[in-house]
């Protein structure tokens, strides 16, 4: 919405102060937003993360994590997600000079490294439970999926929103809300990644510390 | 004035002794709760009633309609009286926070009563919808009545065969949650010979209105007789019979069994219990029940 | 495979005449309703105007109307129970079976905390907010009716649940292992747990809509320090929002899983652990009761700021006390369960800190004294309820400082003692707060101001009828009685039950006194019009306004240069001050543009919600898809806003003319 001023009686030097300058405009107010809601999904996953430190150990006679975890797995993992967050980056940057096929470019290996973290991530799963190790087993099983798995389906609706967005900038080109969604998407795609090197850390690799 | 009158209430409540409860101690850890319980609320009401009656007065005062009053429309700010208004509670705080402090650690239901007398061991499981006493060293159980010597500290061990519940004698100590795989403690002393109430303090269900029982308080030589006639009489507890006390029924008239099956508490403790070392993360008791 | 998984004919109570009773008078009330809508042919416009509205004054107005006719259902759960525990003495079982009645008071909890306390914070919220800061709607105005019309659902299937199957039996909290499949196999708690988490994603993006609202969006020249207070506290309360409720959800999740999947959280094998659940249920609850009472304070401070004609006393320390009541309200949640065995520093450490979250709220009832003195006091129905609050409150605070004593709390915890204490903070702190706001800004709202006699009417009912209800409630708690009792043996606890069921019944009187004000008030509208926008003499932004305020409330934003910037504006206008003359030059203005997408979501979300609690798997498939066909449809959606012409802007405001603007 247009934001009008009365400017005769003000003058310019009153309005320096950002926080004077009325309201905020709809770039920033988007991106603010965005950034609130990303920071109360993180309480969420806190949350799991301390369901996830506490129940650890309860292991009830099952597998532990120095048993189930493949490391070399897991890094593959976050080797995938973090050169995910690079081409995202570069996708950005291309937003920003408005260069089409560098946007397309990016999303494309932004959305396959997405997509073989998550293949790597399910078949982790998969063979997990084929092993007896499911999250019906124990209190730490079922901690782990669900911390692991939240942030998976983080991922893959992550992956799902990137689609929808080159269909629409397809569609409807460089319109503001559609840049304004594209920085959304990529605030998100990199906020995933920090969730994913804490799992990382607090899940697999402390998960095997005898 | 309404306020006055809740004093009041509890003060008469005090003096007739309120039936059951609290302000009617028969114990050391009740009576000293209760002592807590009336300082902090004199000087809690010493600050509030004043409170009340200048919030009643300045606006009856300062009412529109009131020609002698002064409209002081500039006063809205003053550095004295923000720091008297941040000091009173502040000071407050402080008082009362100290008595928390000792209170806490002073009457904390894990720690033992110094006495003289060995303490009796009493192992307690909160069960759908009653409770059952166990007493280890006199190898006999009883259901919905808990009977102890005078002037003995009585040293609790708890848990539960399911939900969570709470055990609670008003009189003579504060209460403690029962937990399934988890055991938790409460020491207390009854000084006085007499009936008293129990409950459940934790709702546990459709029967949870049922789960009250009478605790005697009886002469010392009279509880071993009484230990003694029940080893003679009655229905042994053995992991059959603890399987048929499981099932949930309501209501339950107290009874009592003649034998513990060795183990059985132990047995139903880790029934429950995580293996592993689960909880058992080095900072020793703090945030959880000692297992 | 069963088309309609657990669902069959016996969920239909029929058994149970009083739930008979009640469903079928509802369903008459409403197929009452709906028909005369359809024979008046009002459809269009309430599907134009308000069910798609994204209009934050209409979507608070709906927030509110939610949790009035919600206040209704918990009131009378509530006064079901007093019924129950007034008879049941002694031998007596009372008229509810224990399977009703331990419904009823997990109901009771549950409908007051989530659909009538919180819609109603959040409506009122919702209302003067943007108007207070000078500007024309919210952040994210379509999120806003999503966030609406997802509380209707869980307000809907809630309700469902008295007609379809039954509610939870476990308390409002629900603490495993009760409330785990083993000992809740029915579908109560699962209408619990998914009510609550689809009411919880709307109360989320509600959180996150007003922090970016208050913090990016304030018309020019008002800086932090010159928003009106309310403002301040919807600012801790939305930040409380946002940092607590993913935790319930996180929590509520969990326990999904592990009635849904088998999942071993809070399970009695496997190695669950309840006592996190309890852990981080509070870590959610106690913030949660902040988040409650923190916009009824700033609507306190308005209140006795207008009404006394003086700028609310002490505005740097009422905001400091503000932002510190927010962060302390996550240092204290282990209070809720002193008795779970925790050691005796952790039990003392949170016993201090509990405590010491009283000073800032301490402070900030000094301060309302401070500003009735030396005021010139005029009592309105809001300042009754104001000055009610300030006396009672303090007392309720006195006996939070006493259970957060651990030593004394062992004593006094789950009685009816607590009971005592939390009705004691929240009736006064929230609900008279909330109570005086609606009689503060109906005439904003609506046009006319409400009755003043019904309203003190209203006010001498509740405010004795709750003193009668809860008093005798600490002397039961202090004599052994615990809470949730469906029957008791102490035939001494009796009369004072039946006290407080007197008190209960005056309580009602104060209700009806309520219904009849809003009645009265509608049918002597004319009279009670209010012509100039400034009913109250006011002081902060959103007076500056008609009555009620045009769709894109300020056809240009008002210039702020101080606190109470409506009230300077008036002192220099009475002085005849020399003021710079403002051309009112208008510009055409966008809004957004109305939405049926948070409705639609909404409705799906319904679908969803009941085939989840009923295990039909395909209805919830077709309920996901739903909403998510609703999303792409608003995401693709052709055009934003609306644009409202000029001439449009400098009609309205020359047909609706304001002593003074802004």
């Amino acid at each position: 919405m247009n934001v009008l001023v009365e400017v005769d009686a003000v003058s310019k030097a009153e309005l320096l102060d950002v926080s004077e300058a009325g309201p905020a405009p709809k770039r920033i107010i988007a991106g603010f937003g965005f950034w609130i809601f990303l920071l109360s999904d993180i309480v969420m996953f806190s949350a799991l993360f301390a369901s996830y430190a506490v129940l650890a150990k309860a292991t009830a006679g099952g597998p532990t994590g120095a048993q189930l975890f493949d490391l070399r797995n897991a890094a593959m993992e976050t080797a995938f997600l973090l050169l995910s967050s690079y081409s995202c980056g570069l996708m950005s940057l291309a937003v920003e000079s408005r260069h089409r096929f560098g946007i397309f470019f990016g999303a494309v290996v932004t959305f396959l490294l997405g997509a073989a973290f998550l293949n790597l991530e399910l078949r982790e799963f998969q063979d997990m439970i084929a092993a007896g190790a499911s999250p019906q087993r124990s209190a730490f099983l079922s901690a782990f999926f669900t911390l692991v798995g939240c942030h998976g389906l983080h991922v893959a609706i992550g992956l799902a929103w990137l689609v929808l967005m080159m269909i629409q900038l397809s569609m409807r080109g460089f319109q503001q809300v559609v840049v304004r969604r594209l920085h959304c998407f990529s605030l998100f795609w990199h906020a995933l990644d920090i969730i994913w090197v804490l799992i990382f850390t607090i899940v697999y690799l402390m998960g095997v510390l005898p | 004035m309404r306020y006055g009158s809740l004093a009041a209430v509890l003060l008469v409540a005090a003096t007739l002794g309120g039936c059951d409860g609290v302000l009617d101690p028969k114990g050391p850890i009740a009576l000293a709760e209760r002592q807590i319980l009336f300082n902090a609320t004199g000087i809690m009401l010493a600050i509030v009633i004043p409170v009340a009656l200048a919030t009643l007065g300045v606006a009856f005062w300062f009412r529109a309609s009131n020609e002698r009053a002064r409209y002081r429309p500039n006063f809205v700010d003053s550095g004295r009286v923000e720091i008297l208004v941040w000091s009173i509670p502040l000071m407050t705080v402080l008082l009362v926070g100290t008595v928390a402090w000792i209170g806490a650690y002073d009457l904390d239901p894990p720690k033992t009563i110094a006495a003289s007398t060995k303490p009796l061991k009493i192992q307690v499981v909160s069960l759908d919808w009653k409770w059952l006493f166990i007493y280890p060293e006199q190898g006999i159980a009883s259901v919905n009545h808990l009977t102890i010597p005078v002037g003995t500290p009585v040293s609790f061990e708890l848990t539960s065969s399911g939900v969570m519940n709470s055990f609670f004698v008003p009189q003579l100590a504060g209460q403690i949650y029962t937990m399934a795989g988890m055991l938790t403690r409460l020491n207390l002393r009854a000084d006085y010979a007499g009936t008293y109430r129990g409950m459940s303090a934790n709702y546990s269900g459709a029967g949870f209105s049922d789960m009250y029982f009478k605790v005697d308080a009886v002469a010392p030589n009279s509880f071993a007789q009484w230990a003694a006639a029940t080893r003679n009489a009655g229905p042994v507890l053995d992991a059959q019979a603890y399987a048929g006390l499981v099932k949930p029924s309501r209501s339950v008239a107290p009874f009592t069994y003649r034998s513990v099956a060795s183990g059985l508490f132990t047995g139903i403790l880790s029934a429950a219990m995580q293996p592993d070392a689960g909880l058992c993360v080095p900072y020793s008791k703090s945030m959880r029940a000692e297992r | 495979m069963n088309l309609l998984g657990k669902l069959t004919w016996d969920a239909i109570p029929l058994h149970e005449p009083i739930i008979v009773g009640t469903v079928a008078s509802v369903g008459v009330v409403i197929l009452a309703a709906f028909a005369r809508v359809t024979v008046k042919g009002y459809w269009p416009y309430l599907w134009r105007e308000w069910i798609t509205s994204v209009d934050h004054k209409r979507i608070g107005i709906m927030y509110i109307v939610l949790a009035l006719l919600m206040l209704v259902r918990g009131f009378a759960d509530g006064i079901m129970m007093r019924t129950q525990q007034a008879v049941a003495a002694g031998g007596a079982q009372g008229y509810l079976p224990p399977e009703h009645f331990d419904q009823i008071f997990s109901a009771h909890g549950t409908i007051m905390i989530f659909f009538v306390a919180m819609p109603l914070v959040i409506g009122l919220m919702n209302f003067a907010v943007p108007l207070q800061l000078g500007v024309r709607d919210v952040a994210f105005p379509t999120m806003n009716s999503a966030s609406l019309w997802l509380t209707a659902t869980g307000i809907l299937l809630i309700n469902a649940s008295l007609a379809i199957g039954e509610f939870a039996k476990t308390g409002w909290v629900a603490y495993p292992p009760l409330s785990e499949l083993q000992f809740s196999p029915g579908v109560g708690v699962d209408y619990y747990l998914w009510s609550l988490q689809i009411s919880g994603i709307g109360t989320l993006l509600s959180g996150v809509n007003f922090v970016t609202t208050i913090l990016k969006m304030r018309a020019p020249g008002m800086s932090y320090m010159r928003m009106p207070v309310f403002c301040w506290t919807a600012l801790a309360s939305n930040l409380l929002i946002v940092a607590a409720f993913p935790v319930l959800t996180a929590l509520f999740a969990m326990l999904l899983l592990d009635r849904y999947l088998g999942f071993h959280f809070f399970t009695l094998d496997g190695g669950g652990n309840a006592m996190m659940y309890v852990n981080l249920f509070w870590v959610w609850g106690h913030p949660e009761v902040y988040i409650l009472v923190l916009p009824a304070f700033g609507i306190y401070s308005e209140v006795s700021a207008t009404f006394s004609e003086k700028t609310l006393f002490g505005y740097r320390s009422m905001v400091g006390a503000t932002l510190a009541i927010c962060v302390l309200s996550y240092t204290v949640w282990l209070h809720h369960f002193f008795t779970m065995g925790a050691s005796a520093g952790v039990n003392a450490f949170f016993g201090i800190t509990s405590m010491i979250i009283g000073v800032p709220t301490g402070v900030k009832v000094f301060n309302w004294l401070f500003t009735m003195y030396g005021g010139r006091v005029r009592f309105t129905v809001p300042v009754l309820w104001t000055i009610g609050f300030m006396v009672t409150f303090v007392f309720g605070g006195l006996t939070g400082v006493l259970l957060a004593l651990p030593a004394v709390d062992w004593q006094v915890h789950n009685s009816v003692f607590l009971v005592a204490h939390f009705h004691h903070v929240i009736v006064p702190g929230v609900l008279f707060g909330a109570i005086a706001g609606y009689n503060y800004w109906f005439p904003k709202a609506f046009g006319f101001k409400l009755d003043e006699r019904w309203g003190k009417a209203a006010f001498w009912c509740w405010f004795i009828g709750f003193h009668l209800a809860f008093m005798p409630l600490y002397v039961t708690g202090l004599m052994g009685m615990t809470r949730r009792l469906q029957h008791y043996d102490v035939v001494a606890w009796q009369p004072w039950l039946l006290v407080a069921e007197a008190g209960a019944i005056i309580v009602m009187a104060g209700i009806i006194c309520q219904v009849v004000q809003l009645v009265v008030s509608i049918r002597h509208r004319e009279q009670l019009r209010d012509t100039t926008g400034d009913p109250w003499n006011g002081r902060t932004p959103e007076w500056a306004t008609a009555s009620p305020p045009p769709a894109w409330n300020f056809a240009i934003l008002p210039r702020v240069d101080e606190i109470d910037a409506f009230w300077a504006k008036k002192q220099r206008v009475l002085a005849q001050q020399d003021l710079p003359r403002r051309q009112r030059r208008y510009q055409p203005i966008e809004v957004p543009k109305n939405s049926p997408a948070g409705f639609v979501t909404a409705f799906f979300a319904v679908i969803t919600g009941f085939a989840l609690i009923w295990h039909i798997w395909w209805m919830a498939g077709v309920g996901l898809l739903g909403a998510t066909v609703t999303w792409l449809a608003f995401m693709f959606r052709a055009q934003d806003e609306v644009e409202i012409p000029a001439e449009q802007l400098g009609r309205f405001d020359r047909t609706h003319p304001v002593e003074v603007s802004l």
